[in-house]
């Protein structure tokens, strides 16, 4: 069976919290009803078969829609009709999906915007500069600083995304499917990655397909299915859990042990 | 009550002549819905429309008949334009923002390109194109026949074409590409083919809707750009992408502007659709029938 | 023997030397150039500061925007207005400041929402203005036309050359701040934008409205050179679409792109519009869609892509060569 991730240090103070979040589109509910907690220092996985909610949750969490009723809170304060770079500035950062880097600038330049607009307060050039040039650093890109971005592989491209949305100083770090579209050698990489910026003391919710990588490192996981959370738990109760494997993990849980 | 009566007047005039712009844009919003291209050269495929009716009636067709030639015709070149020039611009962009932006750029130059063509070769004096000018009374108003010949073709158009859309498998294969272009590439549909075949039902559209129009004014090889800021306008209010919602906004729009030609002046009246334009932007960008 | 090197390294040199060149040329041009060519220079600085200033906004956050045309118009008209009442830099001024209001308010009903209303809305934009002024015109005050007072061509040239120069340095310090790089970052990807923090709204709308600032002051330099106006003359379509022909000619993604586009059909606007009308049009259309195939970064961007291919095939022929020597395979 999966050994899971090791337990945080949990502080358990709540960081994240949804209550009765819904989302709507037309007649269709695309989240219905899902209540979250999330504590400081987690890993937490959020899992689903395609379609689940897993990346409007995100889209509802850091702003770039509307909830359609119930109440996110972020450290207390309400996240309900904020838009994503209020969210951003209040410190939670996101990856995407479909890699959304700035494709017309280098790659320092790409983490610089992180790092110049990410912060409430005003940024000095040599601050920001200093904050990107560490951040880079950080997921082991420093060599690649002037590289026009396209030329950069997927791998490296995620890896700036990172280093864009580390240069904002989140406190929560949502990363959606990071290891999308990796072999391998590079799953095992962005696993250490994701793990050392834990150990910085920042929050991770990670939403991913990659069951090694979830079961690898989170300290919790979640479950959604057609927009509800059908399941929550330690990796071993996810992966135990009958409802969970009928629908989705399936053959996985015996072909990887 | 006679002002009422003029107020009704002016209105039916408005609706059917808005039947035919409603056909206009409902061109344009499949170019722009499926496509994803706005092509403000489509004012230029109204004049050609227009134009050409006048130009083969010297040569003894009949107006009503031009469109059988010109429709195909112009469908072809839309085809031709969206599978050729349009694809190239697609396969170079390095984004979809950057797609839109560079299309958008292109039908700029085409619309140059289009209208000069037609200046050069047929000339800038108006052509008098009136035909079927003798008029029907109703409720104590003088309806050309023009306008209702024009309404009607628009209708049985603007129907058919709704039914096709929602009824055929081709609609359907049309309609599931505007929706997401991959996943329908992947379920079996050959989404360049159609992408082309949406550009050139456009422009059948707009010419037309260029025959019509030629029918109840002159018209000129210059009409372009004025249409296609019409047919913007139209497709915007009714909800960018929405068949019916263009249709129903083109009405609107023609009742608009005759109340306004006729109870304060016509030089207002594309002042009058911006301020509904601006209006509408404020309050429900999506249109009267678009999605939100 | 490296010619290519020679533009690389010496680069900075060169361009500064360039500006020197161009600004003694075009100080001392009157004294030799003779009213008219002095009003066609006049003239293709006028297009430039219209290329550069729709590229600070439209070339950097990929928004088009058609409407150029309503802030020089809107300048043409402030002059009509105010030339018997106020001094010449007053009005320039002046007509920066309402055409910085009016950019802010189109700004904030059209940026808030998807590039491509924004377009939309800015296509008919100058027959909108042109319509309500023609009215206001021609049935509120009775009006028919407005007659410049004539202004000596050198003085005009000066002064229009100093609002290039200005134009130029606020979009190159733009494009060096945090600003531009705001900008960029929006037309690189709007939605990552916003979730790094940038509030992209205002960022839009504040760069459009800035823009919109040196067409307006252009428009009152332009004035008195048209002797006579109306809201046709005013507030024509062409001084939208040459601009933006002009930058994606040039190049979008500098600044000297626009500069030469703007200044290369200036001229051309001058000299071939009224003779060869059509011929001229429609030239344009073809330059503008052979641009976007084949010359995605304009003309300027073609000097470095010909320096690639000519080092390219300079490589291959050294190696033909050396291959030759060492006998055939």
């Amino acid at each position: 069976m999966r050994s899971c991730g090791k337990e945080a240090k949990r502080s358990n103070m709540g960081i994240l919290e949804g209550q009765g979040v819904s989302k709507f589109f037309g007649g269709l509910a695309a989240i219905a009803n899902v209540d979250f907690h999330v504590d400081q220092g987690e890993i937490v996985g959020l899992i689903g078969p395609n379609g689940a909610g897993k990346t409007t949750l995100f889209n509802l969490i850091s702003g770039t829609f509307p909830l359609s009723s119930g109440e996110i809170g972020f450290k207390g304060r309400r996240l309900n009709g904020l838009k994503p770079h209020q969210i951003c500035r209040m410190g939670i950062a996101r990856t995407f999906q479909e890699t959304k880097v700035f494709g017309n600038m280098p790659v320092i330049q790409n983490v610089l915007v992180g790092a110049f607009f990410g912060m409430p307060t005003h940024v000095s050039g040599a601050a920001a500069t200093r904050e990107a040039t560490q951040a880079l650093e950080f997921v082991g890109l420093s060599a690649m600083g002037a590289a026009p971005i396209n030329d950069l592989t997927l791998a490296n491209q995620k890896r700036v995304e990172v280093a864009r949305a580390l240069a904002t100083k989140p406190e929560l770090l949502l990363l959606d499917e990071l290891m999308a579209g990796l072999n391998a050698a590079e799953v095992s990489e962005a696993m250490e990655l994701v793990t050392k910026i834990r150990d910085k003391g920042i929050t991770i919710v990670m939403v991913e397909h990659v069951m090694k990588a979830i079961m690898g490192i989170s300290s919790r996981v979640m479950v959604l299915h057609h927009g509800e959370k059908i399941a929550e738990g330690t990796c071993n109760e996810i992966s135990c859990n009958r409802t969970v494997i009928d629908i989705y993990l399936g053959e996985e849980t015996h072909a990887g042990s | 009550m006679a002002e009422a009566e003029r107020l009704l007047g002016l209105s039916i005039i408005g609706m059917l002549g808005g039947g035919v712009y409603g056909l206009m844009a409902v061109g344009l919003s499949l170019q722009v819905g499926v496509c994803r291209v706005l092509n403000i050269t489509h004012g230029e495929f109204v004049m050609l429309g227009a134009v050409l009716t006048f130009v083969l009636s010297q040569l003894g067709i009949n107006p009503l008949v031009a469109p059988v030639i010109l429709g195909p015709l112009l469908f072809g070149l839309g085809f031709l334009l969206q599978a050729t020039l349009f694809r190239a611009v697609k396969a170079r962009a390095r984004s979809p923002e950057a797609f839109e932006g560079n299309a958008l750029l292109v039908a700029f130059g085409l619309m140059y390109i289009i209208s000069n063509i037609a200046q050069i070769r047929i000339g800038v004096a108006s052509l008098p194109s009136h035909y079927l000018t003798s008029s029907v009374s109703f409720l104590g108003v003088n309806i050309p026949l023009n306008l209702i010949v024009g309404f009607a073709i628009a209708a049985v158009l603007g129907i058919g074409l709704y039914l096709f859309l929602t009824r055929s498998r081709l609609g359907r294969a049309i309609r599931a590409t505007a929706e997401d272009q991959p996943t329908a590439e992947l379920m079996g549909v050959n989404t360049k083919t159609i992408l082309a075949v949406c550009f050139g039902l456009g422009a059948l559209l707009a010419a037309v809707a260029g025959t019509l129009i030629s029918l109840r004014t002159d018209v000129n090889t210059g009409i372009g750009f004025n249409n296609t800021v019409i047919a913007l306008v139209i497709v915007t209010l009714g909800g960018l992408g929405s068949v019916p919602g263009s249709f129903i906004a083109g009405i609107i729009i023609g009742i608009v502007s005759m109340l306004v030609a006729g109870l304060w002046e016509s030089i207002l009246i594309v002042p009058v659709y911006y301020a509904m334009l601006m209006v509408l932007l404020l309050v429900r960008p999506s249109g009267i029938l678009g999605k939100k | 023997m490296n010619i290519t090197r020679l533009f690389t390294t010496h680069r900075k040199p060169l361009s500064v030397g360039f500006f020197i060149l161009l600004i003694a040329f075009v100080l001392t041009f009157p004294l030799y150039g003779g009213i008219y060519p002095t009003s066609v220079l006049t003239t293709m600085l006028m297009y430039a500061i219209l290329a550069v200033s729709w590229t600070m906004f439209s070339g950097a956050t990929g928004y088009m925007s058609l409407a150029p045309a309503a802030f020089l118009g809107t300048g043409i008209y402030v002059m009509a207005l105010l030339q018997n009442y106020l001094p010449f830099p007053v009005i320039m001024v002046i007509a920066g400041l309402i055409s910085f209001a009016l950019a802010l308010l189109l700004g904030l009903v059209t940026l808030r929402l998807k590039g491509i209303y924004f377009t939309i809305f800015t296509f008919g934009l100058v027959v909108f203005i042109g319509n309500v002024v023609n009215y206001v015109e021609a049935k509120v005050i009775e009006r028919h036309g407005w007659v410049f007072n004539a202004m000596d061509e050198t003085t005009l040239l000066y002064i229009m050359f100093g609002l290039a120069v200005v134009t130029v340095l606020a979009a190159y310090f733009i494009g060096r701040s945090r600003l531009g790089l705001a900008m960029r970052s929006i037309g690189g990807n709007e939605e990552a934008a916003e979730h790094m923090g940038i509030d992209t709204t205002r960022i839009k709308v504040l760069t459009f409205a800035m823009s919109a600032v040196f067409m307006g002051a252009a428009g009152v330099v332009v004035a008195p050179s048209l002797s006579y106006s109306n809201p046709g003359i005013a507030f024509s379509v062409v001084y939208s679409f040459v601009p933006i022909v002009a930058a994606v000619f040039g190049g979008m993604g500098n600044l000297q792109g626009p500069i030469v586009g703007g200044l290369l059909f200036g001229y051309l606007e001058k000299t071939l519009r009224a003779t060869w009308l059509n011929y001229y049009n429609l030239g344009f259309g073809i330059i503008m869609v052979v641009v976007i195939l084949f010359l995605p970064s304009g003309i300027v961007g073609l000097v470095p892509m010909l320096r690639d291919k000519l080092g390219g095939m300079i490589a291959k022929l050294r190696k033909g060569g050396e291959a030759e020597q060492h006998g055939n395979t």
